[in-house]
Formats: C-alpha cells, structure tokens, sequence
C-alpha cells in the first residue's frame, strides 16, 4: 500500500514541478516576446502598405494590445489554464488548431530522424569501436567529425542540390506532391520520398554525436570483468559483443538520446525551412517574422511540454534497460 | 601426484615493451592432477592471474602476448588451438572463476540468463529443462530460494551470493578444471569461509582439478593440495601444502609466510594508567536515509547505532567489522566529515558533535586521517612534498619552514627526502601509504584514524606499514584509532578491540580477551572464519604456551 503512495508521491510531485516549469516558461517568454520591437498592427499596416492611426488603433483594440501588459499576462493565463492557446488574427485561426495541424509532421519528421541517427549512431559506433585503432574505425571517426562539423541546412541544400536537381531521385520539398489527389499506401510512400532528404540531413548530425558516445562507451565496457566472464564461458565473439558490450554501452547513449529527443521538437527549424516542410519549427518562424504573439507563445508552450514529456518517458526507459535504477538494491 | 589434468610446460608471456620487465611469466611450469587443488600464490605482479588467463586464452590481445611453452590438457596443446576450439572448452571443459563478484556479473541481465548463457553456448536445451537445471544449480551452491533467485539481477544479491553465483555458472556444465582467481579476496572473513568450504565440498563431489590463485597463504592452507610460489614471473618454490608451509626453501617464500599476521597479540609496553583519554563518543548514531522514487519506498538504514567508545593517549584502539557493518561510517563521524545525528564526540572536554564547520577548523588539525585507497588519497597533480606541507601551509606554517619538515617526516615514515619533489604515481602502494601517513602527522595530530589503511597492499608490505604505524604510534606517543576488516591485523597492532556488527559495538575489550575467551556469538564467529586459523595455531604452539597472550598485559583496563 505505501509502495502505490510513494508512486502517486512521485508523480505528483513531478507533475507539479512540470506545471511550475510551463507557467516560467509562459510569463518568461511573454515578456521576451513584447521585448522585440514592433507589433502585430505594425507588421500588418506594413504589408498593407499604408495605414493611418485609426486603422492601427482599431487593430491593436482587436487584439487586445491597448491593454496593460500585466492584465494580458493574467487573460493570456487565464486562457492558457482551460486548454485555449488563443486566436492567431494573422491566420484567422485558433493557435490550438494551427498546431495541431503541424505537430504530427514535425513530430514524423524528427522522430524518423531520430530512428536513423540512432540506428545508423549505434552500428557505426559499434563498428568502430570492434576495429579500434584501425583502419574501419579511422573511417568512421573522420566521417563523423565531418558530418558534424558541417551545417546541417548546407548538408540539406547540397542534398537537394544533388539529388532533386540533379539526379532528381527525390521531390525537392514539401512534405507530398500537391493535388496529387493520391490515397492510402500511394500517399504514404508520396510523404516517404519527400521524408528522406530532410530526415536524413536532421539525422546525419546526431549519427555522428551517437557514433562516437557509442564507440568511447563500447570501449570502456568491454574492459570490464564481466565480459571477461562471459568469453570465459565460451560465448561467441558475436554475442559478447552484442549482448554483454553494446547492451551495457547503450546506457549511456539512451540518456544523451532522451535530453536530444526534447531538443529535436523544437530545434528543426533549419532543416523544415531548407526543405520547406510544413512543420511547427516553420509554424514559430513564420510567427516571428509576423509577431503573431500568441502562436509563437503556444508553440514555445508546446515544445516545452513535449520536452517535459520526452524527459519523463527517458527515465521510465533507463529504468527499462538497466535495472538498477530505481531497485532497492 | 595423481594423473595430470592440466600441464603447463615452459610457459612464457612477452608484456608490452614499455613495462619495467620483458616477460609477465618466464618458462613457467606447472602441473595439476586430477581432483587436485593447486594454489599458486604471490603478491600483485607476479604473473599469477596471467597464468590463469593464458590457460583459457582470455589474455587480453595486444598487451600480453604468450611467446613460448605449451599447456597440454587432454592431449592437446591449449595454446595450438583454433579459437572455435578453445572456446569450446571454456565454460564447459575449463571454467573460471574471478576475484570481484560484483564487477565479474553482466548488470543489466538476470543471473538466470547469464547461467542459461553459459550453458547454451555448449549444450542445446529446451527452457523448461534450462530452468530446472539453473534452479538445482542455485541450490547446489547453497543459495535460498532458487526459482526467485533466477530471475534476480546482481545488485539484488550480496558479494557472497554473486560468488555463489559465479560458481554455479563455471560449474553449469562440469567441467574437469576449475580456475579460481582470487575468488574469495574481495569478501569478508565469515564469507570467504564459507565460499573455500563450499568450493572443498563440490571438489570432492566432483572430482575436478582447481588451479587456486591467492595471495594469502591463510587461504592457502584451508583449501590447497599443493602450493606453488610465484615471485615477478619466475615459479621460486613449489610442493605439497605442508612441505611449503612447514620447510620453505626460498627466502621469498619464507618472506611470505611469515608476513602472514599472526594470531598471537605481540607483547606490548602497557599504556600508563593515568594515561589521559584523548577522545571518547557516547551513543553516536548516523542514520542514512535511502530517497524514494516512484519505484521504491524511501527507507531509513542506521549505519551507526548508539556506539560508545574511548581512547587514550599511546593507545591503539581496533574497531572491527564486516562491509556495512558501519566501521567506515564511525571513523568519518569522528574526524567529523560526517555529523552525527544524535550521540556526543567529548574531545578533551568539547563535544566535536554538535560543532559548525567554523568551530570545527581548530580541531581538524588534531584529528588526522590515513585512508585505505594510496592511489585515489593522493592527488596525482601535486608533488609528494607539496602534499606533506599543504596542511602545515594552511594552518600559517611558512611554506620554506613545512617542506623542511616533510622531509624530516618522509624519513620518519621511511622513505627518502629525495622523494620530496616527485609525484605520487612513481611509488609503489606501500610506498604511497607512507607518503599518506606523513601527510597526516605533518600537522602534528593528537589522534591518527587509519581507516583499512593496509588493505590495499601486498602481505609482505602490509606487515611493514602496520609496524611504521605502530611504531609512529609510540614514538610520538599518539592515540591511534585502526578500522579494519582483518582480525589478524588488529592482533598485531591494537591494544583493545571493538568488534562491529550492523552498527553496534558487539564486542569491546583487550585484545587478549577478544581472542582469548571471546564474549560474544559474532566475534567467535569471526575467529573461528579467520583462514589458515588451524595452522597459525599449530605453529604457534597450545595456547598456554603462548605467553604474549596469557597475561603479560597491564591490569589497569578501563
């Protein structure tokens, strides 16, 4: 019975210190975004070309902006604590439903990111750390410092560069062939070839970062005494490597995977703007240049939870793969 | 000699070129007979784990390199093996056993997986056989409550358990040889009994060979057939357990045997009567608290219980116990690094336990620390000299005036004054402890804690430290607080005894009653697991011939 409170304990108290983080975050970037010269009437009488100051005053009531700051702070929060985000008056549309509309992209876009870095971070890693000192392992560590040394949207504009324009293997952007009218299984593989350029160049930079966490972790594990065990016991070369070396090297690298993983929801914004990829990294971008406050404000809102969520789900995954966490031990 | 199992003919193994000598072994024999116990013995160096790995071929590639001789096992030579070959043998024919229980376990995999591993790289089996095999293993071993045990992971068990463990695994398959490296080093006296009597008793069942790798001839005595000696890769002596013990030939080996601590307590100059009490706690208590998180409950472990003990001037007090059983936690409590949570500290009439940090500073000086670990205790960046002055330095010594003392020190602890501008990484264990052990008299101390200060050292050299300590201890007339683990090295040098058990002084008197007529179940318990205890007593005649320990003491004992 205490083991069930100590959890509800637990939780709570995490829950309760995520709300205390999103509400800084909230008041922080309020004030950061009203720190930035100009305002929402300004950009729009800008693009209008002309405008007198009843037009302007007439905007800034619509939006609230006559308000003191303060009192915006509190309806903005208000609004906040019943799930609405507001309205965006450029897009005329709630900023909830302009999210929602681009967080599965972003989220398809980096997740598979994600995947490729992983996969591609670990066998590299693993290879390297098998042939250290060699020529292999050589390979991959220059490889990988370039590939990390270089800006990832140059990486994505030589890419389209060489396979969309030049090969033309691949769509150039977007995220599917527009009007294609295409369904199903026809649609998916659309939305897959216009996936891999930029899942690719997001990916390649963190391929570089988990090869090398994986190859010093290999390194420094297969020293231990229990991989000596194991060769003792007359395992294969394989499985040693496998399931005694890389299982207990992969630690490391799920933790750096978990605080990346938060990173990578808000931090595509390069590679969705080279790739013109529909995205929220785009969504916060455009809201910049448009100081459309209250999408800007909601994205940031957005990722902040996403990042909470993605630290919260690493932990329930450490204590997956190594069960000394959280044993009483 | 019964029927050669395993022979080792000439073995030779290159070590890298940047080591202080070529070879890590030099045209090393050895033989073991069918159901015959080898112990090969020597101190760190020797070449002694290397000649365990090069059996199985685990040396590790690169670094050590076997450059000549042959070991014939079954009428082949290991060393002409394919890798397929000599793997097969490994784990199934040949299995091993290491020193550390903890690190030589995967972590991350449940003992029963790493037990069915070692079985199913030999011998294909369904699961439910696997598992029934794994659970009579366990119990074989003596572990309680095998089905639950399979799928526990390390950490859940103790040194013990993870030993027992280990030797379910090497012997999964039953192998003929089994090669223990060091297996019962890293566990306490009362464990390390049961895992040798453990090991005799499936030995003999079995009627398997054991190559038995030690430094401790206490150990030696319990468990082998045979002995050889070992010193810097050369074999110096080898013969029957009690032909070496009894008639050793080599001055290595009688070197050896007799740094081995003796059970007899020295006699010692008696401390004065009025001699003052320099500190003395009362009911000292620290409780840790083991945070919860959504996993676990928060729980509370009281690591010191209510301990009340005092020393006097010239006095050395032993404080005794097994891991956890709070010894460590004592010391640091009484140097202050920790506060107790309730329980007073009277030094010389001011209770250090309830002190702030500020009020504290005029004390640390008085109460001076040796630690176990001389390679972690030193900071690596800093010149031995720099390292003696440091604490005279901050205490307001002129810098000139502390490195003139250092060197006076350095000889004091016997070593020379030319060490004064080296660094620590270029002396060896025992040598580093001498260096620890000027630093903490370098400002002139009242009272030494040594926590295990020789427990990471050779035999040989441990005897050495023991006497400096010993003798520091007289000569400046300090009191001297010992924490150790080894009843044998609180004989030599302790005046009393507190023998420790899950945070409570069990025990507390002249180390001549302690080992004379002890008191309680535990401290009798931890004689009675002290190795080669059969032996020491053998040499050292019956008991009433032993003087030093039936009533030379003084009579005048708090």
């Amino acid at each position: 019975m205490t083991g069930v409170l100590a959890r509800v304990a637990f939780v709570s108290r995490r829950l309760v210190k995520a709300i205390v983080v999103i509400f800084a975050i909230i008041v922080l970037n309020f004030f950061l975004v009203r720190m930035t010269p100009g305002d929402p009437a300004l950009v729009i009488a800008g693009e209008a070309g002309a405008a007198d100051q009843k037009f302007m005053d007439d905007l800034r009531h619509e939006f609230g902006l006559d308000q003191p700051l303060w009192k915006q702070l509190a309806v903005y929060l208000g609004h906040v604590a019943q799930g609405d985000l507001g309205f965006s008056y450029r897009q005329r549309l709630p900023v909830t439903q302009l999210i929602a509309d681009r967080l599965p992209q972003t989220l398809l876009l980096t997740g598979t990111a994600m995947a490729i870095a992983l996969a591609l971070g670990i066998a590299f890693g693993t290879m390297a750390a098998m042939y250290a000192g060699r020529m292999a392992d050589t390979m991959i560590t220059v490889l990988a410092l370039l590939v990390f040394a270089t800006p990832s949207f140059w990486l994505g504009l030589m890419a389209i560069l060489l396979f969309s324009v030049k090969l033309d293997w691949l769509p150039l952007f977007g995220m599917a062939t527009v009007d294609s009218g295409l369904h199903g299984l026809a649609l998916a593989a659309d939305i897959g070839r216009h996936l891999i350029l930029p899942a690719v160049t997001l990916g390649l930079f963190f391929v570089a970062i988990y090869a090398r966490l994986t190859r010093a972790a290999m390194l420094e594990v297969r020293e231990l005494d229990f991989v000596r065990t194991a060769r003792a016991k007359g395992l294969g070369e394989r499985r040693v490597v496998v399931r005694h070396i890389l299982r207990n090297a992969l630690l490391p690298v799920v933790s750096y995977a978990g605080l990346q993983a938060g990173y990578l929801v808000g931090g595509a914004v390069l590679i969705e703007t080279v790739f013109a990829w529909p995205g929220i990294g785009r969504l916060a971008y455009e809201a910049v240049v448009g100081r459309d406050y209250t999408v800007l404000l909601g994205v940031l809102i957005i990722t902040s939870i996403m990042v909470i969520a993605f630290n919260a789900l690493t932990d329930i995954v450490y204590v997956l793969v190594d069960p000394r966490i959280g044993s009483t031990g | 000699m019964s029927k050669p199992l395993l022979s080792i003919e000439g073995l030779t193994v290159d070590l890298p070129a940047s080591a202080d000598r070529p070879h890590a072994l030099e045209g090393m024999d050895l033989v073991i007979g069918q159901r015959e116990v080898v112990c090969l013995v020597g101190e760190s160096g020797s070449g002694k784990s290397v000649t365990a790995q090069a059996v199985l071929g685990l040396l590790p590639p690169g670094r050590l390199t076997v450059s000549g001789g042959a070991i014939h096992y079954g009428g082949r030579d290991l060393l002409k093996l394919s890798p397929l070959e000599l793997r097969r043998l490994r784990g199934a024919r040949i299995s091993m056993i290491f020193q550390e229980p903890m690190a030589a376990l995967n972590p991350v995999v449940t003992v029963g997986h790493q037990i069915a591993e070692a079985i199913r790289a030999h011998e294909p089996m369904g699961k439910a056989a696997l598992h029934d095999r794994i659970e009579k293993l366990l119990a074989m071993v003596g572990l309680p409550d095998p089905p639950l045990l399979r799928k526990a992971y390390p950490h859940n068990l103790s040194g013990g358990q993870r030993q027992r463990v280990m030797i379910a695994m090497a012997l999964s398959l039953s192998p003929d040889l089994l090669i223990a490296d060091e297996p019962t080093t890293a566990l306490d006296v009362t464990t390390q009994m049961q895992i040798l009597q453990l090991l005799k008793q499936i030995q003999q069942q079995r009627e398997m060979g054991i190559l038995f790798i030690t430094h401790d001839f206490g150990v030696v005595t319990e468990i082998a057939d045979r002995v050889a000696v070992l010193r810097q890769g050369h074999k110096v002596e080898e013969g029957t357990t009690r032909e070496v013990l009894t008639a050793p030939q080599h001055p290595y080996t009688k070197a050896l045997i007799a740094a081995v601590p003796r059970l007899t307590t020295t006699q010692r100059a008696g401390i004065p009567a009025d001699a003052p009490t320099v500190l003395g706690t009362k009911g000292l208590v620290k409780t840790y608290g083991l945070s919860g998180n959504f996993l676990r409950r928060s729980r509370q472990v009281r690591a010191v219980d209510g301990v009340s003990i005092s020393i006097r001037r010239g006095e050395t007090l032993g404080i005794v116990g097994e891991s956890g059983s709070g010894k460590s936690t004592l010391a640091r409590l009484i140097v202050r690094l920790y506060k107790p949570d309730a329980g007073a500290i009277d030094f010389q009439g001011v209770d250090l336990a309830t002190l702030g940090r500020a009020d504290l500073r005029p004390y640390r000086r008085r109460v001076q620390m040796v630690f176990q670990d001389p390679f972690g205790s030193l900071n690596p960046r800093w010149t031995v000299g720099d390292i003696i002055a440091s604490g005279p330095v901050i205490q307001g010594v002129s810098k000139q005036k502390a490195l003139s003392r250092a060197a006076e020190l350095l000889e004091l602890v016997g070593l020379e004054r030319t060490a004064l501008p080296r660094f620590p990484h270029e002396f060896s264990g025992g040598q580093r402890q001498r260096i620890g052990i000027a630093r903490a008299l370098a400002v002139e101390p009242e009272l030494l804690v040594a926590d295990e200060p020789v427990s990471a050292l050779d035999v040989s050299v441990q005897a050495q430290v023991l006497k400096l300590l010993d003798d520091i201890r007289h000569r400046l007339s300090l009191a001297m607080l010992l924490i150790t683990h080894d009843l044998r090295v609180a004989a030599q040098v302790c005046d009393r005894i507190a023998v420790m058990h899950r945070g409570k002084v069990v025990e507390y008197g002249s180390t001549v009653d302690l080992f004379t007529r002890p008191q309680h179940a535990y401290t009798q318990q931890l004689i009675g697991s002290i190795p080669g205890r059969d032996w020491l007593e053998a040499e050292a005649g019956p008991p009433a011939a032993r003087p030093a320990v039936s009533g030379s003491k003084p009579t005048a004992r708090t």
